[in-house]
């Protein structure tokens, strides 16, 4: 018998198991940065997390509320600049990067600026790419952590603010992006996405647990594919569960939030 | 260089280095005493249709007295740097669209109305989906690069980001092969702010800053700047400073004023001083939902207020201040 677990929870384990040992992850708070804790407590102890406001290394003492707050450096072997994080992504030494958005697209675009209306007048203003283009240019492995529903995975942005596989193959290469980066994983309350290597869009990888590949496509606002053999989701362990509750989240700000 | 693509977005600063130098030349240099008011400051060195950019993290490590006092004195139609930009962009934002103002009429955003994890400001988002802010696109890295440029004192830099998006086609940067390699590179415009304020750990009388923990994009902008206010949580005698110069991260010749506002990135956190004021924050969302509320909110926190001390004590004053303090980690380490 398993124990019960919530989608947040089955969603920081997904994320965490596909971060490997010796690894560098630029992280965000909340999701990102409990999947980083946990795969460093369980299978990745030299994994290493940094944050775009200058963090190297830190031990988090908690979950850190702002990528640029005390905690995001806390025991960290460096606190740096910026532009020091960016350009270590830069010159290739970042494996992973974490992002989100209020739209996705089928070759894993991302929104963060606006939604509809035009530039000048948007109905609603977002907050821009913040360090999101930056990341997803120049990390190799974009990871996408969101809920999963048909306002969010749509088959046109109202604006590309991040890059994912842009038009399709070869099109990172031809904007002028680093070769042999881009989007990795999508991990949904639903499901996990990966890409056809092919074509570059968006395919179901594994379904949750209980969930239905009609469900996944009912939620999703663009032709899925589906990679065969399609898998299940593995549960949390309760190894893995124990860890995320008691020293990864124990006042559930983000296992908490569903 | 062929250009093979460029950004529509507009240049709100001249990225020219020889005119940056043309005012670098006449910028004073001696060892003087620069300690005033944040009053003084903001009087002297922040003027109507300025471009201005802030220090910090959006709710860590911010001046936050000078952007109050921005509100207070009101130089109006500033062009602003929106990097990292949360509860420094949301202050600034109070100006616009309630009757007093424009304190803002242009923006290059890299992360605006937005305040991480907190949610989104309600009236920041009135006054940029109410189209009389002018905008461009950036990203976090970029401008942190255009910075670079401009303390470096030159015209442009390249980097290998926003190609190929939506962020880069409202943007005001090019798009280049190397004249080396070929590799497709955007190139950004030097950003040299006229006048930029930076919140510090400790300084002396003539400027010379340290700071502790994460410096965001500080240190090039410093340099960047034509004219820089420092605040600091303390002043510290010059003779320290030469005791350890390796600490100093900005010197004398770039500042301009240093005012001691002692908890001056309330309610942002302080690294090694104090955390955020989360309770604060959430009000200043709360009020923001209801024009009239947020009215009467920034009478009682701003506008009705004499200075940042008496901000200080209507947030709860020394006792608030000390649970912020018990709050922040890095001052209990070993724990």
């Amino acid at each position: 018998m398993s124990t019960p677990y919530n989608a947040m929870e089955l969603m920081i384990c997904c994320a965490a198991r596909l971060l490997e040992d010796g690894r560098t992850a630029a992280v965000g708070t909340g999701v990102p940065c409990a999947a980083a804790m946990l795969a460093q407590r369980t299978h990745a102890p030299h994994l290493v997390m940094l944050f775009e406001a200058g963090g190297i290394a830190p031990q988090l003492p908690t979950m850190p509320i702002s990528v640029g707050d005390s905690r995001s450096f806390h025991r960290a072997v460096m606190a740096t600049s910026m532009a020091d994080i960016m350009e270590t992504c830069q010159r290739g030494l970042v494996d992973y990067t974490f992002l989100g958005g209020a739209q996705i697209d089928p070759y894993g675009n991302l929104n963060s600026t606006l939604i509809g209306g035009d530039y000048v007048h948007p109905k609603v203003r977002l907050p821009g790419s913040g360090g999101a283009n930056d990341l997803a240019s120049l990390c190799w492995r974009i990871f996408v952590v969101t809920n999963h529903d048909r306002r969010r995975f749509v088959e046109k942005l109202d604006f590309l603010t991040t890059p994912g596989y842009l038009t399709g193959p070869g099109a990172r290469e031809q904007a002028g992006l680093p070769p042999g980066t881009g989007p990795y994983r999508v991990i949904t309350d639903l499901a996990v996405m990966s890409y056809d290597d092919e074509t570059k869009r968006m395919q179901v990888h594994s379904l949750h647990p209980g969930v239905t590949l009609a469900q996944v496509r009912a939620a999703t606002g663009f032709e899925l594919g589906v990679r065969e053999p399609l898998a299940v989701t593995e549960p949390p362990t309760p190894g893995e569960l124990r860890i995320l509750r008691e020293e990864v989240d124990p006042h559930r700000y983000v296992i908490g939030r569903c | 260089m062929n250009i093979l693509s460029q950004g529509e977005g507009a240049l709100f600063s001249d990225p020219s280095a020889d005119r940056a130098r043309q005012f670098f030349v006449e910028k004073p240099r001696a060892l003087t005493d620069k300690v005033m008011t944040v009053t003084e400051a903001v009087h002297r060195f922040i003027h109507d249709d300025d471009y201005f950019a802030s220090g910090g993290f959006g709710c860590a490590r911010i001046p936050t007295a000078v952007l109050h006092e921005i509100l207070r004195q009101g130089p109006k139609r500033l062009s602003f740097a929106g990097h990292t930009a949360t509860h420094d962009f949301q202050i600034l934002c109070a100006g616009n669209g309630l009757g007093r103002g424009p304190t803002l009429a242009a923006v290059d955003i890299a992360y605006i109305v937005g305040l991480e994890a907190r949610g989104l400001s309600a009236h920041a988002r009135r006054v940029m989906e109410s189209g009389e802010v002018a905008c461009t696109e950036w990203t976090n890295y970029t401008l942190a690069v255009r910075f670079k440029a401009a303390a470096m004192g030159v015209p442009f830099l390249p980097a290998r980001s926003m190609l190929g998006t939506d962020t880069f086609r409202h943007s005001a940067a090019r798009v280049v092969a190397c004249p080396f390699t070929g590799e497709k590179v955007a190139l950004l415009p030097a950003l040299y702010p006229d006048v930029a304020a930076i919140h510090v750990h400790e300084a002396d009388r003539y400027g010379n800053c340290r700071i502790r923990g994460t410096t965001v994009a500080d240190l090039d902008l410093a340099r960047a700047a034509r004219r820089l206010i420092i605040t600091c949580e303390r002043l510290i005698p010059g003779d320290d400073i030469r005791q350890d110069p390796s600490r100093t991260v900005i010197p004398f010749f770039c500042v301009d004023a240093v005012c001691e506002v002692p908890f001056g990135s309330y309610p942002g956190n302080m690294p090694y001083e104090y955390f955020s004021d989360e309770d604060h924050l959430r009000q200043w969302l709360a009020a923001e939902k209801d024009v009239t509320t947020f009215g009467a909110f920034l009478e009682t926190h701003i506008y009705g207020v004499g200075d940042f001390a008496d901000y200080l004590q209507r947030c709860g004053g020394l006792s608030r201040l000390q649970e912020l303090r018990r709050h922040e980690f890095l001052l209990h380490r070993g724990m």
